[in-house]
């Protein structure tokens, strides 16, 4: 039985995570159809670098959001933790 | 290959416990214009599309599997920890008898899944066509859910995925337009 | 477009032998991207919290469904 709980900015950081993941999902399908959308791509590339560096500060205090190697792994492997995204 | 990442689209809640709101919420599970259904019928088709469009064939299905999984969100929190009497006054009684909790892949009916929900026609026009037409579908389907529901946190994540089918099929217009372009046209020697 | 609106009405006919009371307007929903077209360049996004709020990132696709149980927003807006 686990009691854990996560904290409010486990919440606040998801939800800017999924802000700036929206932005890169939309962006996708645009230039899947808009190739050439030169100012579109400008922008897509500076979301993804700010994607990297929020990824990268989730997961320093809330664990991996992804594995078979795009994340790292503390000790024990805690992968496996909940809560899981149903869960949250 | 997939990634799978830990993280949800969007921000999914639900206000309260509510068995008879999963037993709609299903028909986007499981049901002809679901998420399952579409995911499969967009990755399915790229193998006989013309290479411009195939991205796009894998970008929105790669999304209809995170919106799958918002569904099944949106269903694990209606009905988790819900009381037999809570399940008998919802009507899902006979659900549970079979699957107690488990999600099963059906419509709001009880009819299981079935492969015959996805076309594949291999003519990209009509394939894409198919698509489009099935993003309606799936709008619509959310308008009819959120007309049933009386849940303000729930109805906000509907609105999100009815909002998606629009992009979808706008993008998926925008395809149609790609493979119709000129500059492509049978060269007659 | 003068009045322009994504909800469309209709007046089905109504008999007197109709056992349930006459819905008189029916409507039925023709969002944004069924005008749209190919999307321009440069059109106006919202703010990425917006985006994700919102369900799309640019403002012309915007359409959000209110159900008839949803207060103060009723289905026509």
């Amino acid at each position: 039985m686990s009691n854990k709980q996560m904290p409010k900015e486990f919440y606040t950081m998801m939800e800017e995570l999924q802000s700036i993941d929206f932005v890169l999902v939309d962006l996708t399908l645009y230039l899947d159809t808009h190739p050439n959308d030169y100012k579109a791509i400008q922008q897509f590339n500076e979301f993804s670098q700010a994607r990297r560096q929020l990824k990268n500060q989730f997961e320093e205090r809330f664990g991996p959001l992804q594995q078979y190697g795009n994340s790292y792994s503390n000790y024990p492997w805690n992968w496996n933790e909940s809560p899981w995204p149903w869960q949250i | 290959m997939w990634i799978y990442e830990k993280k949800l689209q969007y921000p999914v809640k639900v206000r309260e416990c509510n068995p008879r709101l999963a037993k709609y919420l299903i028909e986007q599970y499981g049901g002809a214009d679901g998420e399952l259904a579409a995911a499969l019928r967009y990755l399915n088709q790229r193998y006989t599309i013309p290479d411009k469009v195939i991205g796009l064939l894998t970008d929105i299905g790669t999304e209809e599997f995170a919106h799958l999984e918002m569904i099944a969100t949106m269903i694990y929190k209606l009905t988790k920890d819900a009381t037999p009497e809570q399940l008998k006054a919802a009507g899902i009684e006979d659900h549970y008898v079979n699957h107690d909790n488990a999600l099963f892949y059906q419509n709001a009916a009880g009819v299981p899944f079935t492969a015959s929900y996805i076309q594949a026609k291999g003519d990209p026009i009509a394939d894409l066509y198919e698509d489009i037409a099935a993003e309606e579908k799936a709008r619509a389907t959310y308008q009819w859910i959120i007309d049933m529901s009386d849940d303000p946190d729930l109805n906000d994540g509907l609105r999100f995925l009815r909002e998606r089918e629009i992009v979808h099929s706008q993008r998926f217009r925008e395809a149609v337009e790609l493979l119709k372009d000129e500059r492509d046209r049978k060269k007659i020697f | 477009m003068k009045n322009f609106t994504h909800k469309k009405t209709y007046h089905p006919y109504i008999s007197p032998l109709d056992p349930c009371p006459p819905i008189r307007t029916k409507t039925y929903s023709t969002p944004p991207h069924l005008y749209m077209g190919f999307q321009p360049e440069n059109l106006e996004q919202f703010n990425p919290r917006e985006a994700l709020q919102a369900g799309t990132l640019w403002k012309a696709f915007y359409d959000p469904y209110y159900g008839p149980k949803e207060k103060g927003r009723g289905p026509n807006e």
